[in-house]
């Protein structure tokens, strides 16, 4: 059985706990059972992981100064994903950190690797509630071995969403699937090896934990 | 499309669910984490815990279930009762909490909230609003905030701390009516309505449920982004099933993956 370290970015943002969890039960499904999940702020190993997972819930600016109070951090994220091609996924602010620069309260650098700006969700629709708070389908452009046998369109699964901002792509070909909410809403973005989520897998029950499975099988 | 949530809310003393709960596939009707997980498996699209433990000391036993829970159910967990401090937001969303809310402690110190949305984001923070109605009848309605369970008035209007909560940053709103709370007599619609039509961060309605056609109440008159109820799944009285395929019968958007899997 192969075995492989997947890495979760331990940089003070989100509840961690359960997206060890739910990446554990994921693996643990999958048969993956060479898997082991490591919650770290070592940028060692980081660097060195098979898989990266940068997590992260609040406000853009606190996460993106969160990442770079960790010594070495971003240096470690970008050597593993950039350097040594590994797959990387982000989650939530994790994912929208990908992003050029985010708008949240005041315009913050992000690691650029999805071109793009992060900027207020605003519904066509006025009585729609600001966050986007709760289950929603997805809808996929393309495909994309995140996706693989995830049942999507309105009548597929669902994925628990919970955000005020979102990922705008530059390039429609990074956008992956979206979701609807008074207008399209950026929901999965990817480009070679680096993808993410604006949805939290480790919440959305079953098609969490089998996009989760896929990332583990992911060979970008 | 954006579901509507059902979210069963669990009453937690000393690491115990204290009303009764009657699912045949429990082993132990008394433990939290196992109605959690049989919550989860009936499709519930969140899950609530109130913990009503009498001392502070008693908190590391919620903590424990807390923990257990976040390690089995994969769905957002709200905990709630007696968040006073950063402190306790930050032990609780450690343990595997994704949201805390907050009741007294808001009404006590609003900048309370404000400081846990720049901390932890406002995803995580729902304030929990008591209210009970304190206009005659044929006057127009308004409510006002209670605290300590109902037994406190606290003089202040229940729409405009509704505003306010969400101004300083709170990213949900639970609007419960003390009136009917209990009652199963429904939620006061008009005090879920008006504190919906008030703010632009979702509400969930809470407070009277008696029977499937309170939690379409809630959504339609109401305006609720998501219905709380405790009694009427607790006592085998209806499953979280026959509540989403009610809703959705009745033409609400509903989430029915959990029991498409299970058919």
């Amino acid at each position: 059985m192969s075995t492989q370290t997947v890495a979760i970015i331990d940089y003070g943002s989100g509840n961690l706990h359960s997206a060890a969890k739910a990446f554990e039960r994921a693996a643990h499904e999958a048969g993956l059972d060479g898997t082991r999940i490591a919650l770290t702020s070592d940028p060692d190993i980081v660097a060195s992981a098979d898989r990266v997972v940068l997590p992260g819930v609040g406000a853009y600016a606190d996460c993106r100064r969160g990442l770079d109070a960790v010594p070495g951090m971003v240096e470690a994220m970008t050597h593993a994903a950039k350097e040594r091609g590994r797959p990387f996924l982000g989650i939530c602010v994790g994912m929208q950190l990908l992003a050029t620069r985010g708008l949240e309260y005041e315009v913050t650098p992000g690691l650029g690797w999805i071109p793009g700006d992060v900027a207020p969700i605003r519904p066509s629709d006025p009585d729609l509630k600001v966050p986007h708070m709760g289950w929603n389908t997805l809808q996929a452009d393309r495909d994309q071995a995140l996706l693989d046998g995830i049942p999507t369109g309105e009548n597929g699964l669902h994925a628990y969403f919970v955000h005020s901002y979102a990922l705008n792509a530059e390039d429609p070909v990074d956008v992956v699937a979206r979701s609807s909410y008074g207008g399209p809403v950026t929901a999965l973005v990817a480009r070679d090896n680096v993808a993410g989520t604006q949805f939290h897998p480790e919440k959305s029950q079953r098609l969490g934990l089998a996009l989760i499975a896929n990332f583990l099988r992911w060979k970008p | 499309m954006l579901k509507t949530r059902i979210i069963p809310c669990l009453d937690v003393k000393d690491g115990r669910v204290v009303k009764g709960v009657q699912f045949l596939e429990l082993r132990d009707a008394g433990d939290p984490v196992e109605a959690a997980k049989a919550y989860d498996a009936a499709g519930a699209d969140e899950l609530c815990f109130l913990d009503i433990t009498a001392s502070h000391e008693d908190r590391g036993t919620l903590l424990d279930v807390v923990s257990r829970t976040a390690e089995a159910c994969f769905m957002p967990l709200t905990v709630g009762g007696g968040i006073r401090t950063l402190a306790d937001i930050r032990t609780l969303l450690l343990a595997g909490a994704d949201k805390v809310s907050i009741n007294t402690a808001a009404v006590k110190d609003p900048d309370f909230v404000a400081a846990g949305a720049v901390k932890f984001g406002s995803q995580c923070i729902v304030v929990a609003i008591d209210a009970k109605r304190t206009s005659a009848p044929g006057e127009p309605a308004s409510w006002q905030i209670f605290t300590h369970g109902g037994r406190t008035p606290t003089g202040i209007d229940a729409i405009e701390f509704a505003r306010k909560m969400a101004a300083l940053g709170a990213g949900e709103l639970l609007v419960t009516s003390m009136d009917r709370d209990g009652m199963r007599s429904g939620y006061d619609l008009a005090l879920t309505r008006a504190i919906a039509d008030a703010v632009s961060i979702p509400v969930i309605a809470s407070g009277g449920v008696g029977g499937l056609d309170d939690l379409v109440a809630g959504v339609r008159e109401g305006g609720a982004s998501a219905v709380l109820a405790a009694s009427i799944f607790h006592f085998g009285q209806h499953t979280v099933r026959e509540a989403k395929l009610h809703m959705a019968a009745a033409g609400l958007s509903m989430r029915l993956d959990e029991m498409e899997a299970r058919r």
